[in-house]
């Protein structure tokens, strides 16, 4: 069984890329939308509960994605994905923290001996309208610094004009820039329009060799729904049928309240299957989730909500 | 970990929020009133077999003293009185129905063993939405295309199904009271509580005495109701069995009929589908309600390039239905509404498997009491084997293929019903040219089981004949 989806001769060209996009099984949006809300109806309760917000705080990338970040608060949000509730030490650690590249060494440094990851979103971050050699260099160095994983866009511009073979070579160069490093390749799905075009996308970064896909870079409204993430989940449930090799799948951009990670969950345990219900395969690209889900959290230990100053800033 | 996690914890809706007496009389001319007989009819809980009321065996008395309230009312009252003011109380019972709707939901669920979030999401909406409708047309008949002064028909005799007991009686009552009839209903014997609930929504609303009357009991009370020569008009659904002898019964008299039958639908999906989708539209098609829909795709046409794949991707997703409590928010499946239902649906799947059928069900324990039936898949099925032509009224889906689309509508109209359909293809001009030919009610374009009270619905053949919703639905109820 190949490593990717699609052998090379599919990724030579345009017309064979297109072929094999096109190929995939459509997506009717008001059925994908209605199985999403349908999913969103699942009441959660008591230690299901419990256990959801201890596996949600565990899956979040804690994010600072902003021109005015600096190291001071790279530090800052280190100390918080570590210890993310300081008067309950039994809270989980987040997965990792996601800051730009020039700030990944900060990072990196600050969570030595956490075990919370460090990742980077390289390649021209947001729109990825940079030259490939910038893209490669950028990745390169946040390597060198120490990043776990790598967060790439892809380039949108190439893939709505059907450029399907630029955006095939340069998801698989910056994977080989990556070194053994994970890469979650972010779709901005808010930009690609369509679902159709949301799978066909899922497909296309799973067959260059994605290790993630991510709907958004949080940049870009809409960022993550249920929808395209059920349309993802669904891409790489199907691509583990197909090929053998899982991929795992990050909604960002928008998630704030533990209800609405909640449905995330559900969606993942009943779409792709609980193979994928560990961060290893799921991850919520967030920055203001974590204290929700922490109050969440004290209110189900205490019975009471705790005032949102109990909760840390960063 | 994983495994623990969604083990979704139970959340019951709760029971409270609805008191169950444990006798209820008829209702007829605006009051309950006890029946002339003794003869009770107890109704359980499906889902644990406990009872849960007794009601009353309305003799043919019983049906008299209904028939000439209704009459009395339709002549004095109803009839006479402006639209407008007639969609006045049509409006105070919607508005009471959406008031009591957790009430009605809990009840419905207990009495027939359907899962809440149906009754909840899908029964009561629909319920409500039936009488805002039929409200609306109530002063409107003279545009309704049926001629410049259409006029009432009379006494309408309904007789309604256990399976969406409140809905169908929705669809009964709301279209006649709105056209100026007057009705005497009798719901199923196994799901009489919402009616008798309804019975006392009619009161809150002040609608005046006999114009609705409720008269409780099993198949000999619905005889009599269809037989009584002061009915002008009657509406039945249920099984076609049943549908002729109301037929036969009917025949001869001036009496106007409408009937809506059993169906074994299909639902055709063709191979350039959106997979997923279809997926779901098959699952909501057969095991909604647990497959006691007359209108389910029961037999899924699936084109057969696609069929292994769109097979594998259907049982996993099965896999993932949750049956169990009925008042749980997370079930999905819920309970066989009566023993011998559930006998009927456990012979025809036997007969499947004799007839070289392969049955497949997911991996799920039904609770120890109530009457449970796993959902159910049978491949290798042929147009000849009975569980490609007999309504079971269960949660079994026929699974055949095809390879042509004339192949597809030939198998599909190869059936004595006509009830329903559902094409599946992402390419309008194939959707098209197969709705054009499919001998069926209704069809449904990459959806199934859609109901809106503005579209009208019936069957062709032994579907029966008439439709409910709808203007033509209005049409069933006048005299132009």
């Amino acid at each position: 069984m190949p490593d990717t989806a699609f052998a090379s001769d599919t990724a030579a060209s345009n017309a064979s890329l297109r072929a094999y996009l096109h190929g995939l099984p459509g997506v009717d949006e008001v059925g994908a939308k209605a199985r999403a809300a349908d999913l969103g109806t699942r009441s959660i309760k008591t230690t299901a509960k419990r256990q959801a917000i201890d596996l949600a705080v565990r899956m979040v990338d804690l994010t600072t994605l902003e021109g005015s970040d600096s190291p001071g608060k790279v530090r800052a949000l280190c100390a918080k994905a570590a210890h993310p509730d300081p008067a309950d030490p039994s809270a989980p650690q987040v997965a990792a923290v996601c800051v730009y590249s020039d700030l990944v060494a900060v990072a990196v440094e600050a969570l030595a001996g956490t075990g919370v990851g460090v990742a980077s979103v390289a390649t021209a971050f947001p729109s990825g309208r940079a030259p490939l050699e910038a893209k490669l260099a950028d990745t390169r160095r946040a390597v060198a610094d120490g990043a776990n994983e790598i967060d790439m866009v892809i380039d949108r511009g190439a893939f709505l004009a059907g450029d399907y073979r630029k955006v095939h070579e340069e998801i698989a160069a910056v994977k080989e820039a990556c070194a053994g490093t994970h890469l979650k390749v972010i779709l901005e799905t808010g930009e690609l329009a369509t679902y159709d075009n949301v799978r066909r996308a899922s497909w296309l970064a799973m067959g260059a060799g994605a290790d993630f896909i991510k709907t958004s870079t949080g940049k870009v409204s809409p960022a993550a729904t249920l929808p395209v993430t059920l349309i993802m989940l669904e891409a790489v449930r199907d691509h583990r049928a197909r090929t053998g090799r899982q991929v795992g799948v990050k909604p960002a951009g928008g998630i704030r309240t533990t209800k609405d990670a909640v449905k995330y969950l559900v969606m993942v345990n009943e779409v792709a299957g609980d193979d994928w219900l560990d961060p290893a395969w799921f991850r919520l690209g967030a920055s203001s989730l974590l204290n929700d889900l922490l109050m969440q959290r004290t209110k189900l230990t205490t019975g009471s909500y705790p005032g949102p100053d109990y909760y840390t800033l960063d | 970990m994983a495994d623990q996690i969604f083990e979704y914890a139970p959340a019951p809706e709760s029971r409270a929020v609805v008191s169950i007496k444990p006798s209820y009389d008829l209702f007829i001319d605006g009051e309950f009133t006890p029946a002339s007989g003794e003869e009770r009819i107890t109704t359980l809980n499906p889902a644990d077999e406990e009872p849960l009321a007794e009601v009353a065996a309305a003799a043919e008395a019983d049906v008299d003293r209904a028939v000439r309230a209704a009459r009395r009312a339709f002549e004095r009252v109803w009839a006479p009185m402006p639209g407008a003011e007639r969609g006045k109380y049509l409006f105070r019972i919607s508005r009471i129905i959406q008031e009591r709707a957790r009430e009605l939901a809990v009840l419905e669920s207990l009495d027939n063993g359907k899962p809440i979030k149906e009754t909840r999401d899908v029964d009561l909406p629909l319920v409500a939405a039936h009488f805002f409708y039929h409200a609306g047309w109530a002063d409107k008949l003279a545009h309704a295309g049926l001629g410049p002064d259409p006029r009432p028909l009379g006494v309408a005799a309904q007789v309604i199904p256990w399976n969406f007991p409140l809905l169908m009686l929705a669809w009964k009552i709301a279209p006649a009271l709105a056209t100026g009839n007057t009705v005497v209903l009798k719901p199923a014997e196994t799901t009489p509580l919402t009616a008798l609930v309804f019975a006392e929504i009619c009161q809150e609303a002040g609608l005046p005495p006999g114009v609705v009357n409720i008269v409780t009991g099993a198949g000999e009370t619905g005889r009599a109701l269809v037989a009584h020569p002061g009915t002008d008009k009657v509406a039945f659904t249920g099984s076609t069995e049943v549908g002729r002898q109301i037929a036969r019964a009917v025949a001869g008299t001036p009496k106007r009929l409408t009937l809506e039958l059993g169906g074994k639908g299909a639902n055709i999906v063709y191979d350039d589908a959106a997979l997923d989708q279809a997926v779901e539209g098959i699952v909501s098609g057969i095991f909604f309600n647990q497959g006691h829909v007359c209108c389910a795709g029961s037999r899924l046409l699936v084109q057969e390039s696609i069929a292994d794949e769109l097979l594998a991707r259907l049982k996993a997703r099965i896999e993932r239905l949750r049956m169990g409590d009925p008042l749980d928010k997370n079930t999905d499946i819920g309970a066989i509404n009566s023993a011998a239902q559930l006998a009927r649906i456990r012979d025809l799947a036997r007969i499947g498997e004799e007839e070289g059928a392969q049955g497949w069900s997911p991996t799920c324990e039904p609770p120890e009491r109530g009457y449970w039936f796993a959902p159910t898949v049978f491949t290798g099925v042929s147009q000849a084997h009975r569980i490609a032509r007999e309504e079971i009224f269960g949660p079994v889906l026929s699974v055949l293929t095809f390879r042509t689309p004339d192949e597809a509508v030939a198998k599909a109209n190869n059936t004595p019903y006509g009830l329903s359909a559902g094409v599946w293809t992402e390419k309008g001009s194939r959707m098209l040219w197969t709705a054009d030919r499919l001998r069926a009610g209704v069809v449904w374009s990459n959806t199934f089981n859609k109901f809106d009270p503005a579209s009208p619905f019936g069957g062709y053949k032994e579907s029966g004949y008439g439709r409910e919703g709808g203007r033509h639905g209005l049409e069933g109820y006048l005299a132009g």
